[in-house]
């Protein structure tokens, strides 16, 4: 019976392996695809909030800022870029606004998603205020205008010159727990 | 001590309770391959309903919501129900009796592994008479359309996929088990028969990668019921992150599928050739290499999701990569049959057609490995075409060519040669007919999962129809041909069966006793 003996160690590693697999999936690769995401710029997933440091702008160069806005299939509100594209000095701190309507009847919470083309550039396009950061709560009927504030970083590579921003705006009021009348 | 199990004349109550109460590997492996033989009809029966649909352009038969159920559960009933059932059947059938072992390590686990598998099967299929549908994803079901756009039985379909990932996990363990510690004394590894090394290594592709498959769904199901965003943007999350976590899974998942095909081959070819297995370590490595690639290519999946041109080179040359151990087990099996004294018994017949179909099946697949190519095959028909060439051809050729090859053993009887002949030609025709159009429909342009297309299509469609008839009407013969030999087959007493058969199975009597190597074999 010695041969029967070996099972239970052996069982016990490999339940294990599968255990270890499945948090694996669940607790490790989400994250870690997020951060090779940060690190690579892939996806297009710009960086949180920016702190201006003061640097020369370098007024040789011309880049071409495009803004793009989406929105997601379900989403009824009018959502656009008062201005389609801008043309920025790298260095320079530009502010441009988006205009929301909620023309619907009820009371919703929107989430604006950013992406930034080409890829290479998402980590040289820097927000110093967006509406993106948090979530935009608008009344029925009301209208808004969405503020951004951004910085080409000089160090962009030399090859970009037009950025892509583009927003894609969610409808999150059945996920989100803020009261809309509260906010206001 | 040996006690026979009971039959139909001990009355209905003991021969069910023998079969659901089994803890003998060979009931528990006739039961995985009749269930896998059900379950491919019922997948066959599927496809039949999307090539009906596909004869001819325009809606016919069926609505476009129905059509897309038909592709998901036809895809995810022939991989997780038809396909890898039949193999670890085969496995429960076959590793003991080659190894010398009297039984699986694990016998009553073995049991649950079975038993849990047809409730998951049937709540997948309820689905399919539920209010909304069955899933209409795609058996790849990629986020957002298995989550935010997915009919409310997508839950069903999440727990069907976890109780047939711990079927597959216990059914690996025990194979694993079984294999380590309880080989017969004498029987090193590079001793142990092609079969029984291609299902090791299977089995620990199963248990690394299922655990993955049941992470996928259970974000999924958190997703979709308790307010995560694993998945979906408006929430921080990706739904690129879905493609990455399933293609990990789903990579290993084609060689789980494909490794015991190549072990099945390995014995078969030898045998009619009447020659041992050529360059048999060779095979091991090859096995091993292809089995630790399969783990670091899967993005090749998705050339087209926006990667850095450094990652869509990378998983190019990686993915070419696993061409090399993939040739050298087709050199070998083409070796073992150089000078051989041939002949041309239905298994061999299944199995030569494996290996020229799978090479052309893995022709194409170097076509698609090649990034800049993919962006115009990328979800067409020349995918379709590509991995029916190296699913149906190479796993499916394969487990009719073992049920031929190991039916008389398993049952004492013969089958019918001609009939196993006949249901070859028909089966070999019509799927070429089937699949080869679809290369060039793919190359066209037609895209896949779609329940109409182009009239430029129209006549590639037909003919490929005709054969998808053709190769269904093959089985019904196969069918046939096993029920008759089980029931009304020449009875055979010799225990090699064929004579170039070499292998511990061999040496057991014919038909084969319930309880087999009570005392372990001496291997020289």
């Amino acid at each position: 019976m010695s041969v029967r003996s070996g099972n239970g160690p052996l069982l016990a590693k490999l339940i294990a392996l599968a255990a270890a697999m499945f948090l694996f999936a669940i607790f490790v690769l989400p994250p870690l695809y997020d951060l090779f995401c940060e690190i690579t710029g892939i996806g297009g997933k710009t960086d949180g909030a920016y702190t201006a440091v003061s640097v020369e702008v370098d007024t040789s160069r011309e880049i071409e800022v495009q803004f793009v806005a989406t929105k997601n299939a379900t989403m009824p509100w009018d959502f656009y870029p008062l201005e389609e594209r801008v043309i920025v000095h790298p260095g320079e701190s530009r502010a441009v606004a988006f205009y929301a309507q909620n023309r619907t009847g009820q009371d919703m919470v929107g989430q604006a998603i950013p992406n930034v083309l080409p890829n290479n550039a998402a980590d040289y396009f820097h927000k110093t205020e967006c509406f993106c950061f948090n979530n935009q709560p608008l009344l029925a009927g009301e209208t808004a205008e969405l503020e951004l504030v951004f910085i080409v970083d000089p160090d962009l590579p030399a090859s970009v010159n037009t950025v892509t921003l583009s927003y894609t705006m969610f409808d999150i009021t059945d996920r989100t727990k803020v009261q809309i009348s509260q906010v206001q | 001590m040996a006690q026979g199990p009971a039959t139909l004349a001990d009355g209905w109550g003991k021969y069910l309770s023998r079969w659901l109460f089994t803890t003998n590997h060979k009931d528990i492996g006739t039961l995985y391959l009749w269930f896998s033989f059900a379950m491919f009809i019922m997948g066959g029966a599927f496809a039949m309903v999307i090539r009906a649909e596909l004869f001819q352009p325009g809606m016919q038969l069926i609505k476009p919501e129905f059509f897309n159920q038909m592709t998901t559960m036809h895809g995810l009933v022939m991989v997780f129900g038809a396909i890898m059932p039949a193999f670890v059947g085969l496995a429960n059938w076959m590793i003991p009796m080659m190894i010398g072992a009297p039984d699986m390590a694990l016998p009553r686990m073995n049991n649950l592994s079975f038993w849990i598998l047809p409730f998951a099967f049937a709540i997948l299929t309820s689905t399919l008479f539920m209010e909304g549908g069955g899933p209409n994803f795609g058996w790849t079901f990629y986020a957002p359309l298995s989550t935010t756009y997915a009919p409310d039985t997508v839950n069903y379909f999440i727990f069907g996929v976890h109780i047939m990932g711990a079927s597959s996990i216990m059914g690996s363990i025990n194979i694993i088990a079984t294999v380590m510690n309880m080989r017969a004394p004498g029987m090193t590894y590079m001793k142990m028969p092609m079969f029984v090394w291609t299902w090791v290594i299977t089995a620990f592709l199963l248990v690394a990668v299922m655990p993955v498959l049941a992470g996928a769904v259970t974000m999924m199901l958190m997703d979709i019921n308790f307010g995560t965003s694993f998945f979906d943007a408006a929430g921080g999350g990706d739904p690129v992150l879905f493609q990455h976590i399933f293609w990990f899974f789903g990579h290993p998942e084609v060689y789980i599928i494909i490794l015991p095909a190549f072990g099945v081959v390995s014995h078969i070819i030898p045998t009619f050739s009447r020659k041992p297995l050529f360059g048999y370590s060779s095979m091991v490595y090859a096995t091993a290499a292809i089995a630790f690639l399969s783990f670091v290519v899967w993005a090749h999946h998705m050339f087209t999701v926006g990667m850095p041109i450094a990652g869509e080179l990378y998983f190019m040359y990686a993915t070419m990569l696993i061409a090399v151990p993939t040739g050298v087990k087709v050199f070998n099996w083409i070796t073992t049959m150089y000078r051989g004294s041939l002949t041309y018994e239905t298994p061999m017949l299944f199995s030569i057609a494996f290996v020229i179909l799978f090479t052309f099946g893995g022709f194409t697949g170097m076509m698609l490995s090649i990034a800049a190519a993919d962006m115009q095959y990328h979800d067409t028909y020349f995918v379709v075409a590509h991995f029916h060439y190296v699913m149906v051809a190479g796993a499916v050729f394969s487990g009719t060519a073992a049920v031929y090859y190991w039916l008389p053993k398993w049952c004492g009887k013969m089958y019918n040669e001609t009939m196993g002949k006949v249901q070859f030609w028909i089966a070999f025709i019509g799927f070429n007919i089937t699949f080869m159009p679809q290369h060039f429909l793919g190359l066209a342009g037609m895209p896949r999962r779609y329940a109409d297309y182009g009239l430029q299509f129209a006549d590639w469609n037909m003919v490929s129809s005709i054969g998808a008839f053709m190769y269904g009407g093959a089985q019904i013969l196969f069918l046939f041909n096993v029920i008759r030999t089980i029931g009304w087959g020449e009875p055979t007493k010799d225990p090699k069966v064929w004579e170039g058969a070499e292998g511990l199975e061999w040496t057991l009597p014919t038909p084969a006793p319930y309880h087999t190597f009570a005392k372990p074999p001496k291997i020289k």
